[in-house]
């Protein structure tokens, strides 16, 4: 009992880690249709500049510094490699955000000379507590609670604010919004901004759970924050989160089953073959809305 | 009219071709022939791996452009249908004598026997009969390493074929991301050696002819460069067919396509199994050139790799793929290897940001420029031969301004 807590519990917190992820990429895609394969990468690099900037300044200093860091690569990955290609076809773009990817993971490399570095102990967060006789870390109990403001106060954004509905009118119909005098490349600024910004907030969460910060640490938890857009129904939201703690949850499952059986290599196939069946049998996620394609 | 001028370009190119062939051989083994030759000339040299890899990489490449290029699938599976081709070549090949010790982990190996063996004790294990048997049992593990990613590649078409472009591609990625699960999986370790390497089966070098232990004939350039030609020249010659063009209709618009008669589900299916055999043969090529079998190789960024050189040669256009392929693969592994290394100038200044990683830095930079600023690659969708005829064009119409 004690163990099936412990693995539900890491299964969230996991799971919530990847929600800020993934909302980040159901934003993007609502909005340009892009697969933004380089958003796993600006995750790694808050990760990377939280070990940096921790090393000379104390942590509450470097945490917004950070945020705000990543806020900034975030917009600049836009400004430079998407904009640009806004009217070219989609593939492009895809092929342009793969680049960016690239690109970042091998600076990474280079600055950091491929040495795994570790992540900084934030005390307040990796303190243990126990819950149900089960002890954890704080972290494990902070992330649902903090998705699950961050997802109230983004609800409220775009269901109550002139940006949000700027956004909700950009991802219904590119062109109309624009006739209509929505700044488009405002509205995708802004897109880009959140989702850095809840990216840098994951990498805190998720490396003080897992210390290790190496150029490449951002791929995965990419793709799986992908898949749970694509699972939630991309462009939701709530779907993203839901999705995310099933995912989160079910790896953990994998993980934590009898080492006999020797099937914990399959807890990232897992995610994917889970993708798959999404696909294949409800293309629009459990959430998403159903897009006819006009002729 | 047309068809004598297509057989003129057929035969031109067969030519070329035997030409570049004949070429490679002499290059390699000028270092036999000549007393003394520069040390790039050296089998050891930079310029051989160089020209091994990129005859590899343009293989793999073209089998993308393939399906990316011709038939407008976005597919990031192909990492995983070279995994297929270098498992099933290096199971199958890995000889009698040695597959103990590579299974050492698991007490042996599950597959029983092994083609090399097969053949020898056909032909017999010495001299010529070596020789075939070695190319038969080669031969035959390259197709059958085709034919297994053909057929994966077929069952996974089945349902993730009726995706679209960028679900396509994240589908395509998650099988490859799957298949390399399953192969690092323990319980599977007589068979594929589990998280271990397969290792000791024959590898381009073991094609050098040998006599009394000193190497008489080098064609270990010659080989994986002859294989590379004959895939690349049935995949021309599939792209030039109906099918082919099929293929482009369907790229440029699927609705339209379709209302011309042509059968989607078909075509796309072919197309995917096409571009997954060559794959794995590619595949089975690269196991070769690294001279082991490993899963954890096969990753997603060795599709983006090849995808961005299908980018940089131009996304419909074979030669310019494998043009690409040889400037990608010299810059990566030979001309900017300077970058690497840090370095200090006559005087004591040390040149700065040179050092370990650079080079994969400004690589990059230079990646993101060809695709923000030349969105056509090298080449754009057009062929070789098109563009120097071009050339020609323009320039015969210059000298009649000019008089």
């Amino acid at each position: 009992m004690q163990y099936f807590i412990s693995v539900l519990l890491s299964g969230i917190a996991v799971g919530g880690q990847y929600a800020l992820i993934a909302i980040g990429y159901t934003m993007v895609y609502g909005i340009l249709r892009l697969i933004n394969f380089a958003h796993g990468d600006v995750f790694m690099v808050a990760g990377l500049m939280g070990v940096y900037f921790s090393t000379v300044m104390p942590m509450y200093i470097a945490i917004p510094l950070v945020l705000v860091l990543t806020v900034l690569l975030g917009f600049t990955i836009e400004r430079v490699a998407y904009k640009p290609l806004r009217t070219a076809p989609r593939m492009s773009v895809m092929i342009s955000a793969i680049g960016v990817s690239y690109f970042l993971q091998n600076t990474a490399t280079y600055i950091t000379g491929g040495q795994p570095l570790t992540y900084p102990v934030i005390p307040s967060l990796a303190k243990t507590v126990s819950i149900a006789g089960t002890p954890t870390k704080m972290v494990v109990l902070i992330t649902p609670v903090l998705v699950i403001l961050l997802v109230l106060a983004l609800t409220q954004l775009i269901n109550r604010t002139k940006v949000g509905m700027a956004m909700r009118a950009v991802s219904r119909d590119f062109e109309t919004a624009q006739l209509m005098g929505v700044r488009i490349n405002t509205v995708i600024s802004v897109t880009f901004v959140i989702g850095s910004a809840l990216a840098a907030i994951g990498s805190v969460l998720y490396f003080t759970c897992y210390q290790a910060v190496v150029p490449t640490v951002g791929a995965l938890p990419g793709l799986k924050a992908f898949v749970a857009a694509v699972f939630g129904g991309i462009g939701n939201i709530p779907g993203a989160v839901i999705g995310a703690l099933i995912i989160g949850i079910c790896e953990n499952i994998i993980k934590g089953l009898p080492s006999a059986w020797d099937v914990s290599v399959f807890s990232d196939a897992f995610t994917f073959a889970l993708l798959i069946l999404v696909l294949v049998f409800k293309p629009t996620g459990l959430f998403g809305e159903k897009v006819t394609d006009k002729v | 009219m047309l068809k004598n001028e297509s057989k003129r370009a057929g035969r031109k190119a067969f030519l070329g071709i035997v030409i570049l062939l004949a070429g490679i051989v002499v290059l390699e083994n000028l270092n036999l022939w000549l007393p003394s030759v520069p040390s790039i000339l050296l089998p050891t040299s930079q310029l051989f791996v160089v020209l091994k890899k990129a005859a590899v990489y343009s293989l793999v490449a073209v089998s993308m452009n393939l399906l990316n290029g011709f038939t407008g699938l976005f597919s990031l599976g192909q990492a995983g249908f070279m995994l297929l081709g270098a498992y099933t070549y290096a199971i199958l090949t890995v000889p009698l004598s040695v597959k103990d010790q590579v299974y050492y982990l698991y007490g042996g190996s599950a597959v029983k026997f092994s083609l090399p063996d097969l053949f020898w004790g056909i032909f017999g294990s010495s001299g010529a009969g070596y020789a075939i048997g070695l190319v038969l049992a080669v031969l035959i593990a390259l197709i059958l390493a085709g034919l297994v990613a053909a057929g994966f590649a077929y069952l996974i078409g089945l349902p993730v074929l009726r995706l679209k472009s960028d679900y396509l591609a994240i589908a395509t990625l998650g099988f490859a991301e799957i298949l390399r699960a399953i192969f690092q999986w323990q319980k599977l370790g007589p068979v594929t050696n589990g998280a271990n390497m397969i290792k000791s089966f024959p590898i381009f070098s073991s094609f050098n002819i040998k006599s009394n232990g000193a190497t008489v004939l080098y064609l270990s350039t010659f080989v994986p460069f002859l294989i590379a030609i004959i895939c690349i020249v049935l995949i021309v010659l599939l792209v030039n067919s109906t099918y082919g063009r099929a293929f482009k209709a369907i790229r440029d618009d699927e609705v339209a396509a379709e209302a011309m008669g042509i059968n989607l589900a078909k075509h796309k299916m072919l197309s995917f199994v096409v571009s997954s055999f060559f794959a794995g043969v590619g595949g089975a090529l690269f196991a070769m050139y690294v001279a082991n079998a490993q899963a954890k190789v096969y990753t997603t960024t060795m599709t983006y790799e090849i995808l961005l050189i299908v980018v940089i040669g131009g996304i419909g256009s074979i030669s310019g793929s494998c043009i690409a392929t040889f400037l990608y693969v010299a810059c990566s592994e030979w001309w900017l290897r300077f970058l690497d290394k840090e370095t200090v100038l006559d005087g004591g200044f040390q040149v700065p940001l040179l050092r370990n990683g650079f080079r994969m830095v400004v690589f990059s930079v230079i990646i993101m420029i060809v695709v923000l600023f030349f969105r056509k690659g090298i080449l754009g969708d057009r062929e070789l031969p098109e563009v120097i005829a071009g050339w020609k064009r323009k320039r015969a119409k210059r000298k009649e301004a000019a008089q």
